[in-house]
């Protein structure tokens, strides 16, 4: 193990911002890509439903 | 073989293919993220040089190579699509560019967020970081072309030609971006990967860059599947699937 | 016999092809305003430049390669959107993707009238507007050569956006989005070989990657203008 304590941790040897900001972004564009699709294909559903029921 | 093939290439027999390989593709993102995370903050020695900022390697270097991984694969479903005249290839390409555009874009942004402690700055006109603009470019034209077109097929075949376009001139873009930046800069700015890297620092990123590679396959199948459904919308297929509530 | 029938048809390529140069130079003549707007567009680009940055002559003459390549790329980029749309409308298009010949050696013939009509002009009036920007002689000759071999790469290349873009909504400011990302290996070596010869030094090695990317320019975006253009056709 690399770290001393949690806070050490979180720290990153004074650099926290650049390093959490850069896995935290990444995290939260994946994580947007994956429910944007989902309710993109949701949305798609719902209308060929409606088309079905007409 | 040339009936199955076919048969799969179908929408609606990819259709629940892709579903059912969604989930898999995503188990094993998911895992991979976890082994990825854990060898590149809790086994991989801080570096002596640039201390604890160069974990941001970990996702920088594997986006990067994923943001130009997914241009080549995505050109060469284009080329399939363009060649045999196979609709489910150019839906791939089209499903592709946006996750390959994201990942470009976080390859930019990890790269500046590295930048400023390493370099002082938050853009430098680097060799690395001027090409994967220039690729940001290429997929954002690429996706501007597809929309902009109202005919699905026409779309595809214009967005796949284009791809291959841009496929054969990212070297050269790269080649001359290299070029520009020695003779401009000159100075010994080294964004690439320290000189003696650990076997645990290339072994983190190589699995951070598997995990973007089954996430990208996974969210690629996803997206897949919406344009089915939205270029499909009055098949009897959608309809009845759409009534039976199975997505 | 079997030359003979070469013959013929090595004739019907090159009357096919010189019909139309031949052809579009002459609407352009008619047009003429067409091409004074490419060339005003130029000037009027290149001018803004010291306007907006001051009249030191040293900055001007450091960043002189640089505007002038680009303004001649944005010159040449905005007439691409003419080069097919007239044929396309009036249906000329649909009978030269009929015509016996193939399509990617008629239009080579078309691009080299675009670069004739837009391309060769700013080539001439680059050196007027490389002295308003205080650029020593050499350098003048050599931003003439540099733009005389990259701008037929940039029409080249500009042909395939426009045949890709061809009819579609919006199509002036998509092919600026499709083209301009393509155009950086001309904008680097060119505004490179100014460069290189205000700095002393040879533009040589500059000026054959620059000739080189013309070449393989006219190789291949031929090939892909014609398939761009059966897709927007069809």
């Amino acid at each position: 193990m690399q770290w001393a304590s949690w806070s050490a941790f979180f720290n990153m040897g004074g650099y926290a911002f650049y390093v959490w900001f850069s896995f935290g972004l990444t995290a939260l564009c994946l994580i947007w890509e994956v429910l944007a699709l989902r309710k993109r294909s949701q949305q798609a559903l719902r209308l060929s439903q409606l088309l079905a029921q007409d | 073989m040339h009936i199955h093939w076919f048969k799969y290439s179908s929408p609606q027999t990819f259709y629940p293919l892709a579903g059912k390989m969604i989930p898999w593709f995503a188990a094993l993102a998911v895992l991979l993220t976890i082994a990825g995370l854990y060898v590149s903050f809790a086994i991989a020695p801080t570096d002596f040089q640039q201390g604890e900022a160069y974990r941001i390697i970990f996702v920088h270097v594997p986006a990067a190579w994923m943001s130009m991984f997914i241009y080549i694969v995505m050109a060469g479903w284009a080329a399939l699509g363009l060649g045999f005249n196979a609709r489910l290839s150019a839906m791939m390409a089209q499903a592709l560019a946006p996750t390959g555009a994201i990942f470009t874009l976080l390859a930019l942004v990890t790269g500046s967020l590295w930048g400023k402690p390493m370099w002082g700055a938050w853009w430098v006109w680097d060799a690395r970081l001027t090409s994967e603009l220039i690729l940001l470019f290429l997929y954002l034209g690429f996706m501007a072309l597809q929309s902009s077109i109202d005919d699905p097929r026409r779309a595809d075949r214009a967005g796949a030609l284009l791809a291959l376009v841009g496929v054969v001139n990212v070297p050269i873009i790269y080649f001359s971006v290299k070029w520009w930046n020695t003779l401009h800069q000159g100075s010994t700015i080294n964004m690439g990967v320290a000189p003696k890297m650990a076997m645990t620092m290339l072994l983190g990123m190589l699995l951070m860059a598997l995990a973007f590679w089954m996430y990208s396959i996974a969210v690629a199948l996803m997206r897949v599947r919406c344009i089915m459904l939205e270029r499909e919308r009055s098949t009897d297929w959608v309809k009845a699937l759409s009534t039976g509530g199975q997505a | 016999m079997n030359t003979r029938k070469t013959n013929a048809k090595t004739n019907a390529w090159t009357s096919a092809w010189l019909t139309v140069l031949k052809r579009d130079l002459l609407l352009a003549l008619r047009r003429r305003s067409d091409i004074a707007t490419t060339l005003f567009f130029f000037v009027i680009v290149s001018s803004l430049f010291p306007l907006g940055i001051g009249p030191e002559a040293a900055v001007l003459s450091s960043i002189a390669p640089g505007v002038l390549w680009v303004a001649a790329l944005l010159a040449g980029m905005i007439s691409l959107s003419r080069l097919f749309a007239a044929d396309f409308t009036d249906g000329t298009l649909e009978q030269m993707l009929l015509a016996p010949q193939p399509l990617a050696w008629l239009v080579t013939a078309k691009i080299l009238a675009h670069w004739l009509v837009c391309g060769l002009p700013v080539v001439l009036l680059a050196p007027l507007i490389g002295l308003q920007y205080a650029l020593p002689n050499e350098a003048l000759l050599v931003l003439v050569y540099s733009l005389l071999l990259g701008t037929p790469a940039l029409s080249l290349i500009g042909a395939i956006g426009a045949a890709l873009t061809l009819g579609v909504r919006g199509s002036g400011l998509l092919v600026a989005l499709l083209v301009l990302p393509l155009y950086i290996p001309a904008l680097i070596f060119g505004a490179g070989a100014v460069a290189a010869s205000q700095h002393g030094m040879s533009a040589q090695a500059h000026l054959s990657l620059l000739a080189a990317c013309s070449l393989l320019s006219l190789v291949l975006a031929p090939l892909a203008t014609a398939a761009a253009l059966r897709i927007s056709v069809e």
